[in-house]
């Protein structure tokens, strides 16, 4: 239960495509990321997916079923909003039910999966209070909760963390990361946060301007970027790009060498990049160093938080000539 | 200086506002005052203000000769079951209209409030021959009808702007979690919308118990409402200043105590999307 196709679907807003031709197989089980830039077709994806938009052309099976067609009620999956959309007329314990009560069940089966849910996500005590009387963080709770008692064939999440501060980020990532390993139910997550994809997901679709980049694994993405826009938007801080002849060195129209994958010298070394610090930011276990390298521009550099740099230093950079990654002219890996 | 001058501005406005509210309720409080003169004194030459002698045998003539109670049920029906009626039409029309827009919603819009622009005479002779022939003429039910006709656009117009304010996540949600259509309506966009919901509900009321032109025009006794029972005391048998009084005291009393004790939930319902 739970796997979900998509072929060569697509979708557009009057004149404006935003969805050219996606075509995705996602199995039973996965977790799934969609991450690109604002405004790169998550959410319209997603929502093609709840059933919430309709396609312009394609379709979407779930479970194997032919699905395009079929109104979001019907399509036996649970969402979760940005700005957790509760029902704010109803109690917590209402609100937790609500599927519950479409879907008919018996009371006393409503009564046993709601305690249950909100014992899950810590909720018990607020059964009976309003959402506006909830924080940021139980809100969002009980929008999970609502979503779990329906046992969906999937979860679909939109940026379902965006509102809440980075410390209940973190935790709230945990949980539902938690929650997957539980129930081993498929998800589909959308965020633009690539720290959450890599963490949580257990494949992540790169999205561009409707277009899918690559779809892998967190650590394929990372290794084995299948272009520019892939590899610079995986990894924190950004892959460092170099074009010209310097690339042209490297028989390659453009390189990227991410932050962490150079050695840094105070003294000249053959072949190395010779810069002065701009920034040094300390995060304690790091240090990110923003050089401007001769002829080449900013790079941002990745060293362990024992290193003592300053602005105007000068410094050598060798990258790791094993960890260089190559692109032609068209921007795909070579 | 500056804040002496802003409580002589504020003391001035608020004369202001006095004298006008009470130039505007002069005219009511003048027929109150004389539904309890005799008839007389009613229509003396040197006019009192308050009534010499006291008296209530107005009220009963009125219901003798008009029965009071049968034209004020009418206007009860008439009211409350057109706007039910319109509430019904109106609520799934203004969902459509806000939640699922097409490119022509606006126009649509625009077209309906346009009708309320029309004088209702434009459209008597044709309404009333449908009415003839389809047997409606003095009928409460047919008065219900085109009652709700001719509100349903203030009606979508009002559900419709409250409407827009509900966030339609929330309404998504509801379809997610496998709400059809009548559910998600009945069960969160209602809820939702009650208090915009009261205000159109008390507003088209108010509008049909007052409404007079098409209650006097296709009534002839039966189904007559309140204001075809003040009509019946204006003219034809020569000008009884106290009865006519009284029965527009009778006529307006309840909707005027209806607004008196709603008066919060109507300011706040017309003001709804303006201040939010
Ligand atoms: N109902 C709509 N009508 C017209 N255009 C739309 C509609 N919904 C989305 N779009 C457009 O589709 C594009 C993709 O929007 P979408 O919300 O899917 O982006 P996103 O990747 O989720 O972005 P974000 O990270 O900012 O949420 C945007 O350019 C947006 O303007
Ligand atoms: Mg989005």
């Amino acid at each position: 239960m739970g796997s979900i196709s998509l072929s060569h679907v697509k979708k557009s807003f009057g004149e404006v495509q935003i969805i050219p031709d996606i075509s995705l197989d996602i199995k039973e089980g996965e977790f799934v990321v969609f991450v690109g830039p604002s405004g790169c077709g998550k959410s319209t994806l997603l929502r093609l997916i709840a059933g919430l938009e309709d396609t312009t052309s394609g379709t979407i099976l779930l479970d194997g079923v032919d699905m395009t067609k079929a109104p979001p009620a019907r399509r036996g999956l649970a969402m979760v909003f940005q700005s957790y959309a509760l029902y704010p007329h109803m109690t917590v314990r209402d609100n937790i039910a609500f599927p519950l009560k479409m879907a008919k069940a018996p009371k006393e089966v409503i009564d046993q999966k709601v305690e249950y849910a909100a014992r899950t996500l810590n909720l018990s005590s607020y059964l009976d209070r309003r959402p506006r009387a909830l924080s940021g963080g139980q809100r969002q709770r009980v929008a999970i909760g609502r979503a779990i008692v329906r046992e969906p064939k999937a979860f679909l999440f939109d940026e379902p963390l965006s509102n809440l501060d980075a410390a209940l980020r973190v935790n709230m990532r945990l949980e539902i990361t938690e929650l997957h390993q539980q129930l081993k139910t498929t998800m589909i997550y959308v965020t633009h946060d690539q720290v959450e994809a890599m963490t949580m997901a257990d494949r992540i679709v790169v999205l561009n301007a409707g277009r899918v980049e690559q779809f892998g694994t967190p650590l394929d993405l990372y290794k084995k970027p299948a272009n520019r826009f892939v590899a610079g938007f995986i990894g924190s801080p950004r892959m460092n790009f170099v074009d010209g002849p310097e690339a042209a060195r490297y028989n390659a129209s453009a390189i990227g060498v991410r932050p962490e994958h150079f050695s840094l010298a105070t003294t000249p070394m053959p072949g190395a990049w010779k810069g002065k610090v701009g920034v040094a930011e300390q995060l304690g276990s790091d240090t990110f160093l923003h050089v401007h390298v001769d002829g080449l521009g900013l790079m941002t550099i990745r060293t362990d938080g024992d290193q003592t740099f300053g602005h105007g230093d000068d410094v050598y950079l060798t990258p790791d000539p094993a960890r260089i990654y190559r692109f032609d002219a068209a921007g795909l890996a070579l | 200086m500056a804040r002496a001058a802003s409580i002589q501005t504020r003391i001035g406005f608020t004369a202001l506002a006095w004298a006008i509210a009470l130039l505007l309720f002069a005219p009511i409080l003048w027929t109150i005052l004389t539904a309890f003169k005799t008839e007389a004194e009613a229509i003396a030459t040197s006019p009192t203000f308050l009534p010499r002698e006291f008296t209530l045998e107005n009220f009963g003539a009125v219901q003798d000769r008009s029965d009071y109670f049968k034209h004020a049920f009418n206007s009860i029906i008439f009211s409350v079951g057109s706007t039910l009626l319109g509430l019904v039409i109106g609520v799934p029309a203004a969902w459509a209209m806000a939640f699922a827009p097409t490119k022509r919603t606006k126009d649509v819009l625009m077209w309906m409030l346009s009708t309320k622009m029309m004088p209702a005479v434009g459209v008597l002779i044709p309404i009333y021959l449908i009415f003839r022939d389809l047997r409606l003429l003095d009928t409460l039910h047919g008065l219900t009808l085109i009652m709700t006709l001719i509100n349903l656009p203030i009606i979508i117009w009002m559900l419709y702007t409250y409407f827009k304010e509900i966030p339609v996540d929330i309404l998504e949600a509801a379809r997610m979690d496998g709400a059809e259509l009548y559910n998600e309506i009945v069960h969160v966009l209602v809820p939702m919308a009650v208090p915009g919901i009261a205000s159109t509900l008390l507003l088209n009321v108010i509008l049909a118990w007052n409404e007079a032109f098409w209650t006097i025009t296709l009534t002839s006794g039966k189904a007559g409402t309140l204001t075809a029972f003040i009509s019946s005391f204006s003219s034809p048998q020569g000008l009884f200043l106290a009865k006519l009084s009284a029965a527009s005291l009778l006529a307006i009393a309840p909707i005027l105590l209806m607004g008196w004790f709603s008066q919060k939930q109507l300011v706040r319902g017309l003001t709804f999307g303006a201040v939010k």
